[in-house]
């Protein structure tokens, strides 16, 4: 897994997010849900390619149910981005790279 | 221009990753266009990738879950060589040999890649109810994943749609988060496997709402309930629920092989009986997307070591041609 990509718990996750100068896309997933596994890899592909644009961050929803609720995630992979410690976008279910990017490229 | 290679499979599911397998270790070194990820069309690792625990599939005496099945079997058709691309082939013409398949760009001049020998493998995928209210309430409420979704209802009351297998495997599944749920079906008997039907029957949690057929779900930004129309009366129920998850059946994933492989009145490819071969000498078609009998994964990955023998007979045929 991509070292520019962090972890974030109910502990970490308003100081990390709240306080990041880029955009950060919070990826909402679980061990036991399929799709979450087919876009980590993308993920990780784009926080590398996108570093200095954009950060990207997981939360386990398993771990962090009060988050899931917070921001009212009642299917995963969703995928939030937080502009300003505020979230701007959200995408629901797995999708490819191009069309990741795409919905992305408002924050690049 | 880009090499002809001997054999590209186009689908990973059951079929197509045992059809990788199998031509991976007889030397043929072939390309497998998994497709894209996507939870509400056909995706990498087909239709077991949204599902729950596979109890029927040989040589898991405990279960295993779908999405684990479906990882392994990647695993090992990467392990003995084969070439996996994650994106989905937009468009083939099987009218001359080599064959020819894109990926991205369908009016690219080139095609991707060239390939002697061809595997369809694309699968089926579910069917949504058709309702206009769908597209806006997924991820809210509605839902096409069990696995990926269950644990957000937690003591809900959710709906299920439909009678056959997935329908009742997922109603079962779900009873372990949902305080009730409701299987709704358009007869009076469910078509699931005599196993499943009695474990549901005997589920406190789940309860029927027969010869019923979904007519609208409810809800501005999160489903608030669904309205139930009885097909033998007409009376229409509202059904209280925040929930809902949508198992009715699966459509052949053929759009891509439209004028280019003769296909059923249902969609799905034809194949000459007993064997994996299509019309097309050199196209294979093996899994659901030729299957509208039998739809297990054990039998698409049958079929799919069919068309990876069937395929490396016909390359050794046509070398010594």
């Amino acid at each position: 897994m991509s070292d520019t990509i962090s972890h974030l718990s109910t502990s970490t996750f308003d100081e990390v997010v709240g306080s990041s100068d880029l955009p950060v896309v919070v990826d909402f997933w679980a061990e036991w849900c399929g799709p979450c596994k087919m876009i980590a890899p993308i993920l990780d592909e784009i926080a590398t390619e996108q570093a200095g644009k954009l950060r990207v961050a997981k939360l386990n929803v398993d771990e962090a149910p009060d988050l899931a609720r917070r921001f009212e995630v009642m299917s995963i992979p969703t995928l939030i981005v937080f502009k300003d410690g505020q979230p701007a976008k959200r995408l629901v279910g797995a999708k490819g790279k191009s069309q990741l990017l795409e919905d992305f490229a408002e924050f690049l | 221009m880009s090499d002809v290679r001997d054999v590209v499979i186009i689908g990973s599911g059951p079929a197509g990753l045992t059809a990788a397998v199998y031509t991976a270790r007889a030397n043929l070194a072939p390309v497998v266009i998994e497709g894209e990820p996507s939870s509400t069309s056909d995706q990498p690792g087909g239709q077991l990738m949204l599902t729950t625990e596979v109890e029927n599939f040989p040589g898991f005496p405990d279960g295993i879950m779908g999405p684990e099945l479906m990882t392994n079997m990647r695993a090992q058709a990467a392990r003995f060589g084969a070439e996996i691309i994650t994106a989905k082939a937009s468009k083939v013409d099987f009218s001359e040999r080599p064959f020819k398949i894109w990926v991205g760009n369908p009016d690219a001049e080139e095609p991707t890649y060239r390939a002697r020998a061809v595997i369809v493998s694309t699968g089926a995928q579910s069917l949504m109810l058709g309702l206009e209210e769908e597209s806006r309430l997924i991820g809210h409420g509605l839902s096409t994943c069990a696995t990926c979704d269950g644990f957000f209802f937690r003591e809900h009351d959710i709906v299920v749609v439909g009678g056959g297998d997935s329908a009742v495997e997922e109603a079962t599944f779900l009873t372990k988060f949902a305080r009730t749920v409701t299987l709704v079906h358009r007869r009076d008997e469910l078509r699931a496997s005599k196993i499943m039907q009695e474990r549901a029957l005997a589920n406190p949690k789940i309860r029927f709402q027969w010869n019923s057929v979904v007519e609208k779900v409810l809800g501005d930004t999160n489903v608030s309930g669904v309205v139930v129309r009885d097909v033998n009366t007409g009376e229409r129920t509202t059904l209280d629920v925040t929930g809902l998850f949508v198992a009715i059946g699966h459509k052949p994933n053929t759009d891509l092989f439209a004028g280019q492989l003769p296909r059923k009145d249902n969609g799905y490819l034809v194949t000459v009986p007993g064997s994996s071969r299509t019309e097309i000498e050199g196209v294979f078609a093996c899994g659901d997307v030729q299957d509208d009998v039998y739809r297990q994964a054990i039998t698409a990955a049958g079929s799919g070591c069919m068309a990876a023998i069937d395929a490396e007979r016909w390359l050794e045929a046509q070398h010594h041609a």
